[in-house]
């Protein structure tokens, strides 16, 4: 990259808390947003638990017209929106604004968007009712949603769009976003992404038995990263969004700067050597760990922090023997790791987006978040790193560089390697 | 139903619809919803959802191009009416 780029803005709709103040409280405290889900129990799920976002209707009111929020029935879209534009308050820049602003955009992500709209509509259309669904049908649910109605509210004028590549979605697009005001396109990208919440994005996981069952009767209890008990994700849902400046832009309006992005990247691996659909292909998320690196111009034994992808699946020990592998550190000299999942669960494409802000508080802020669920570390864990890494006894003596990866179904990665600023 | 009732009934349904809150104050025969009141063009289907729903009727899509304006809305609205 030739020219810095710098975090200047973050916004959170997290299971745990809404709002970058009080995820940053419940980051500290390790609260828990996993909670006993009685729609998934009506509908006869295997998991009965979720991580899902809650707020009073007055957060809607804030943001959204009255005729908004009539028939507002895409929650992926509106933890985007909600997250998207507390981002830009919170890097202190204006909504109103009389032109196109031609150096700032939007690359805002997600898997799949408004199947909750979807559902309304599929009911509606089988009725014989198409002509009464509205015009609310399509902005709800087309997968630029969030970035159109984004863009169109802070008259964003440069790029605007919307990535999708599974559960990386969210570190691909801060990487995009990164690399597009790097190479001096823009001054200014919102990145991030968001997940829908509810049985209609979450029955397929359900379906492939990849959600844990075994903790329907202590939620809190459900998601366990690096456990040796780890038996499938908590299904989740939110967003996080990031506000992206070049340095020199950042500096000149006096902008508050969480820290910068050094660089990352972004592979796949092509689904051979033991990847597949919904398996990762090791060779390719060492590679992509290392390009990373590279790419950012750091040495591994400058990783003070990894804030891994890490699902609470029988994936987590192939994970941890992948970053072992691609930082040629193992032991007490592994960094400190940690599983943001714990305590807020999978929240599928907005994954990424959310564990990077909570990356970039922790950096910011300069503390770590506890390992929560993990007591009884995977043995396959501990026997490559130390406990320490996972569970500190002590304070860590600094906390300037965190790797930040996800991993995705399609056989995709992504790493980002985040700076103290 | 006299055309005074409509147009109130009517102003109603728009208002929340409307980008300009001063010119609802003044909603006339002659009003345009996109040029006086600022309504997205777009979200007209939704006023006429609206209005089917709140006069009992139902609105053909030969009507509803009618519908950019208070007059043409009137005159719909009391076609509509008259022949249930």
């Amino acid at each position: 990259m030739n020219r810095r780029v710098v975090i200047t803005g973050l916004g959170v709709v997290a299971p745990n808390a809404v709002g970058i103040q009080n995820f940053s409280d419940a980051l500290r405290t390790g609260a828990s947003g996993i909670s006993f889900d009685p729609e998934l129990e009506a509908l006869q799920f295997s998991c009965r638990i979720s991580g899902t976002p809650t707020f009073e209707n007055t957060v809607l009111e804030s943001v959204f017209s009255e005729i908004e929020r009539r028939n507002l029935q895409s929650t992926g879209f509106v933890y985007g929106v909600l997250a998207a534009l507390e981002a830009w308050n919170d890097a202190g820049l204006s909504i109103e604004t009389a032109h196109p602003r031609w150096e700032s955009g939007i690359i805002f992500g997600n898997g799949s968007l408004g199947v909750g709209k979807f559902r309304e509509s599929i009911l509606q259309i089988d009725a014989l009712q198409t002509r009464r669904l509205g015009s609310s049908a399509v902005i709800q649910t087309m997968s630029s949603a969030v970035s159109a109605y984004v863009g169109g509210k802070l008259g964003l004028g440069n790029c605007n769009t919307s990535n999708s590549s599974a559960c990386a979605t969210g570190t691909e697009s801060i990487l995009a976003a990164a690399e597009r005001i790097a190479t001096g396109k823009a001054d200014r990208i919102l990145a991030g992404s968001s997940s829908d919440s509810g049985p209609y994005i979450w029955g397929g996981f359900d379906a492939m038995r990849v959600c844990t069952f075994k903790h329907n009767d202590e939620p809190e209890k459900g998601s366990r990263p690096l456990s040796g008990t780890a038996s499938g994700f908590v299904p989740a849902a939110g967003a996080g969004a990031l506000v992206l400046e070049a340095l020199d832009v950042a500096l000149e309006r006096n902008a508050p700067i969480y820290g910068e992005i050094l660089g990352g990247h972004v592979n796949s691996g092509g689904q051979r050597n033991g990847g597949s659909m919904t398996a990762p292909n090791s060779v390719a998320v060492i590679r992509c760990i290392q390009q990373a690196l590279i790419h950012s111009g750091i040495s591994a034994s400058e990783i003070d922090l990894i804030n891994g992808h890490l699902t609470a699946t029988i994936k987590d020990s192939t994970e941890i023997e992948n970053w072992t592998q691609a930082l040629q550190r193992s032991g007490a000299d592994f960094p400190q790791i940690q599983a943001t999942k714990g305590l807020i669960g999978h929240t599928l494409a907005a994954s990424g987006a959310i564990e990077t802000v909570a990356a970039v508080l922790q950096l910011k802020e300069q503390f770590l978040h506890p390992n929560v669920n993990s007591e009884d570390i995977h043995p396959e864990i501990s026997n490559r790193i130390a406990v320490e890494c996972i569970h500190p006894t002590k304070k860590l003596h600094k906390l300037d560089v965190i790797a930040k990866a996800s991993f995705g179904f399609g056989d995709v990665n992504a790493c980002l390697i985040l700076k103290k600023y | 139903m006299t055309q005074t009732e409509i147009l109130a009934k009517l102003t109603e349904i728009v208002r929340p619809y409307s980008q300009e809150s001063t010119a609802m104050e003044h909603v006339s025969m002659e009003t345009d919803f996109i040029k006086d009141l600022k309504i997205d063009s777009a979200t007209l289907v939704d006023v006429v959802l609206d209005v089917e729903d709140a006069f009992g009727i139902t609105i053909d899509n030969s009507a509803m191009e009618k519908m950019t304006n208070v007059a043409n809305t009137i005159a719909v609205i009391e076609d509509a009416i008259s022949r249930k």
